[in-house]
């Protein structure tokens, strides 16, 4: 038994228990202490993955290898980031409770275990782990209505969609008689080994998968619980738990399901293009920032699913490069979004953004350079990771998705400019109150990298090339 | 390692941003700072400017072949360097675009004073993607300065122009990304197929004709829109109109060119077959414009409208002139794109002027200018004249060979292209005329002062460069014609030997 597989996750585990502990026992506040304690946790964790030999333990149900790897460090590094940017707004909402941080290293704890996960049941039990803290942290602010709203939401959309995961999951058991990743792709690989009632299972699987990633056409939740839970958790939801999901999404249809990838790619096809023209589409009419991101994140979603769709080992890594960089831009942007209180009080208008060129020009230099680079672009960040997504895309004679990407990008730079607009043309606003360190820091890096990926593109591709080499071999 | 001795090419692309860097690291009071950037500004564009020289001295013109090259490796796994390199048809819009700027930066000297800082960075950024493009010699390169331009131009649009500028400011760049993307499939799509992004490599590739066509039709998406031909040229005046006015000059000077060195970089030496094949069709866009344009630019009552329209003409004798494939008219269309550079620079510059002063752009609002303000007059009819293409000033050369090499190809199309320089004629001398003379109806032009020193600094080097484009064009012409022969020569050899395979 090759327990040390899952060593960076015992020794999470055992943090998260342990600080919880710490939290309850002192009288006064504790959240600052707690907090800096689970992103050391995080740390060690993230160490401890780069130290980590490979192979499968458990049984056959865990594995580590480059792809977790990789994954992992970046699931760490948003879930770290968006720790960093929430503690001040936290505390001046008067949400500074130790909680909170457990909670995020608890979620990632889940996150971890679903990227590691080679079997449907580890599976299961991962996303379950991550989705019960985010059903809390979406009800964080319990004393608003909207944020309870937003938790509730959460709740029944997730409960319904682990339902269908497990539902997926039995009829692939049922028909193939395996729930191991390895016996599964042997089992499909054979001849007559896809009946229909594997198929319909995949279908079932990658619908629970779609809804946590917020892909068309189970996106619905997202601008409801992206505005209603406070803005520190929407950070937290839009990077690191989309990074578990795509890696899990990515290690099912690629391992196991590899062989039917004629059965369930058209789905992502369409998945893909629906949410790249929605993401494109229904941001424009927004004046609510919150929601207006959390339609970006759908678009950036669809280009991700363009990667799997095209599959094989170019598109699998433009789907690694592609949200490596969306949680740089991502992480970035919403450091600004938590940046905005006026007066004491969190805003979230786009239009309160209103003159940021003149009242503060570094940080709207970089929401600049986010927006643009989300746009995708050139020479920034943002156009490299569209760029890997449609040469595999192109490569493969993906047309009608390529088209459709491109122009849906070309849509979707109307709201990006939007914002641009807002903080360098429109007549200034009083000044936002002073952006707390965890931000500026936040800020600073994310913007360096947007700024600077072309020239030092090398290491990320290199290690994407890796981690997929492990993935299909 | 090339002719300079040094890598030349990125030092001109990147010494600007080191300017815009140091820019933005001033501090202090507002009034120091913008003084600060404003010479800041102006010697790093000086000295950007006066090593560009080094190209004009050094330059070699009896080769067609890229010089002053430099490689480097970006994406190896790729296949994509950075390679830099200029040739005949490059070289002049580099000093083109170096030489522009820093007139652009004197003429803001006044006329910009809100967020001074901020709009020199964004100068200084737009000279490091024009010079980049130009001298990039590798289709991805090329791309990523090509729409890496928007961001500044978008900026400089909005931030500091006029009443209308953020439609202005979103026309220009939605329309331009929506062109550019259909050409990033097309790059993608020639790079798999190739299996090379570098532009001399990619020149010896034969394409098959029905790919050609599709590149062609994505290619021509992008540059249509940056050139901009009828029908998708709406974008323009409304960003001229609303764009400062040094915004202004460099959006007329320089990035209109950059969709014809498209047609001239990529279109004709990789796609000849399907450049062919669709010559006809830029044949009738570019009378339609030349036509079309001009009359529409009799009718404005914006000094900057009608300008603008009467770029959208001289534009299409441009295009006219590229897709004549032989010597003259393509020379002819480098030439007028030069020309075009430095006159219609220089006429948004006179209107700058006159805007500074009196803060119209309406026609009607003035008259009897050339009374009140004798130099000033003086340099506008010379700049009119060059617009209008006057034998002896700038436009002529340009435009008289695009008719030539037309004429070789069919005397219809030389007649519409004729017919745009009677209207450019027309269009030109009435602005002339209800500007500059007739009685002054209005009090308040009385007191207008002549042009100050700092005005005549920025206008003397255009009214040298008009007379001098004017009166020996040898020495402009000189730079491209062998680059330009041996392009002529490739189109021939590429359309004979598909009409030899048709023939089998």
């Amino acid at each position: 038994m090759n327990w040390q597989i899952a060593l960076p996750e015992i020794v999470l585990a055992v943090c998260a228990c342990a600080i919880l502990v710490a939290g309850v026992i002192p009288k006064r506040d504790t959240t600052f202490p707690v907090a800096m304690a689970c992103i050391g946790a995080m740390l060690l964790a993230g160490v401890l993955v780069l130290m980590q030999g490979e192979g499968t333990g458990f049984g056959g149900q865990y594995v580590a290898d480059d792809f977790s790897a990789f994954m992992k460090i970046l699931a760490l590094a948003a879930a770290a980031l968006s720790l960093l940017v929430a503690l001040d707004w936290n505390a001046k909402e008067g949400l500074n409770r130790f909680e909170f941080p457990v909670l995020v290293l608890l979620a990632t704890l889940g996150m971890m275990v679903m990227i590691s996960a080679n079997d449907l049941m580890t599976l299961y039990l991962g996303l379950e782990l991550l989705s019960l803290p985010l059903y809390v942290l979406a009800a964080f602010d319990r004393d608003n209505p909207r944020s309870a709203e937003a938790g509730l939401k959460y709740f029944v959309l997730g409960a319904l969609a682990s339902g269908l995961l497990l539902y997926g999951a039995s009829l692939v058991y049922g028909f193939a008689g395996t729930t191991n990743f390895d016996r599964l792709a042997d089992a499909l690989s054979a001849e007559g080994g896809a009946s229909a009632g594997v198929v319909v299972g995949i279908v079932f699987i990658i619908a629970a998968l779609a809804f946590k990633i917020s892909a068309v056409p189970f996106h619905m939740w997202t601008p409801d619980v992206y505005e209603g839970a406070p803005v520190t958790v929407t950070a937290f939801f839009s990077a690191a738990p989309k990074v578990a999901a795509i890696a899990l999404l990515v290690r099912v249809l690629a391992g196991p399901f590899g062989d039917t990838a004629g059965q369930w790619q058209q789905i992502i096809v369409l998945a893909s293009l629906g949410s790249m023209v929605l993401g494109a589409f229904a941001a424009i009419g927004q004046s609510n920032i919150k929601r207006l991101m959390a339609y970006s994140s759908i678009g950036h979603v669809g280009f991700t699913l363009m990667g799997l769709a095209v599959g094989g080992e170019s598109g699998l890594r433009g789907v690694l490069v592609y949200i490596a960089i969306y949680v740089a831009m991502n992480m970035g942007a919403f450091a600004v979004l938590v940046a905005m209180r006026r007066g004491g009080r969190a805003v979230e208008q786009v239009d309160d953004l209103a003159g940021l060129g003149r009242t503060d020009p570094m940080m709207a230099l970089a929401m600049a350079v986010f927006m643009f680079s989300m746009a995708g672009i050139p020479p920034l960040a943002g156009f490299f990771a569209k760029l890997y997504v449609l040469l595999p895309a192109v490569e493969q004679g993906f047309w009608l998705l390529a088209t459709v990407a491109v122009l849906s990008s070309v849509v979707s730079a109307y709201y990006y400019l939007r914002i641009v607009k807002v903080m360098y043309f429109d007549a200034a606003l009083p000044a936002l109150d002073a952006r707390p360190a965890g931000v500026s820091v936040v800020l600073g890096a994310t913007g360096l990298f947007t700024t600077f990926f072309f020239l030092f593109p090398a290491p990320l591709l290199a290690a994407a090339r890796q981690a997929v080499a492990a993935l299909i071999g | 390692m090339n002719a300079a001795g040094f890598p030349l090419l990125s030092i001109l692309t990147f010494l600007p941003l080191v300017g815009a860097l140091i820019i933005m690291t001033l501090r202090g009071e507002e009034a120091a700072v913008a003084a600060n950037a404003r010479w800041t500004a102006l010697w790093t564009s000086l000295i950007t400017f006066g090593l560009s020289l080094i190209l004009w001295f050094r330059f070699d013109k009896s080769t067609a072949d890229f010089q002053f090259v430099e490689r480097v490796d970006w994406l190896p796994e790729f296949g994509i360097s950075y390679a830099m390199g200029v040739d005949g048809i490059s070289v002049l819009f580099v000093l083109l675009s170096t030489a522009l700027v820093p007139l652009c930066i004197m003429a803001s000297w006044e006329s910009v004073q809100k967020r001074v800082r901020e709009y020199m960075v964004a100068f200084l950024v737009l000279l490091t993607m024009m010079v980049g493009m130009f001298c990039a010699m590798d289709l991805m390169l090329f791309y990523v300065f090509f729409e890496a331009v928007l961001i500044p131009m978008f900026l400089i649009i909005g931030v500091w122009g006029g009443a209308r500028r953020v439609y202005a400011a979103y026309k220009f760049f939605l329309y331009t990304l929506l062109g550019s993307v259909l050409m990033l499939l097309a790059i993608i799509a020639l790079w798999f197929s190739a299996g090379t992004t570098s532009i001399p490599e990619l020149a010896e590739f034969d394409i098959p004709f029905a790919m050609q066509v599709w590149l062609f039709l994505a290619f021509f998406a992008s540059f249509a829109v940056k050139v901009p031909m009828w029908p998708v040229h709406t974008w323009l005046p409304d960003a001229h109109v609303e764009a400062p006015t040094a915004g202004s000059v460099i959006l007329a000077g320089v990035l209109l060119k950059m969709g014809a060195y498209g047609f001239l970089r990529f279109s004709l030496p990789l796609l000849p077959e399907a450049s062919a094949y669709f010559a006809p069709f830029i044949y009738v866009l570019s009378i339609v414009a030349v036509v079309y344009t001009s009359l529409v630019a009799l009718a404005q009552q914006d000094m900057k409208k009608l300008i603008a329209y009467s770029s959208v003409a001289h534009m299409g004798i441009v295009t006219l002139g590229i897709f004549t494939f032989n010597q003259q008219g393509i020379e002819g269309a480098l030439f007028t794109m030069l020309a075009h550079g430095v006159v219609s620079g220089a006429l948004f510059l006179c209107v700058g002027v006159l805007y500074d002063r009196v803060h119209s752009r309406e026609i009607l609002r003035y008259g009897g200018v050339a009374k009140i303000m004798p130099a000033y007059a003086l340099v506008f009819m010379l700049f009119t004249m060059g617009s209008v293409a006057l034998p002896g000033t700038a436009g002529f050369p340009g435009e008289f060979l695009v008719i030539l090499g037309a004429w070789a190809v069919n005397p219809w199309v030389a007649l519409g292209a004729a017919t745009g320089m009677v209207l450019g004629a027309a269009y030109m001398l009435f602005l002339y005329r209800r500007v500059a003379f007739g009685k002054v109806t209005r009090d308040d032009l009385r007191a207008l002062l002549d042009l100050s020193p700092r005005e005549y600094a920025t206008f003397a080097p255009l009214i040298l460069l008009t007379l001098w484009m004017g009166l020996y064009p040898q020495s402009f012409l000189s730079f491209f014609s062998v680059t330009v022969s041996q392009m002529v020569n490739s189109h021939q050899a590429a359309m004979q030997a598909a009409s030899r395979l048709a023939g089998l």
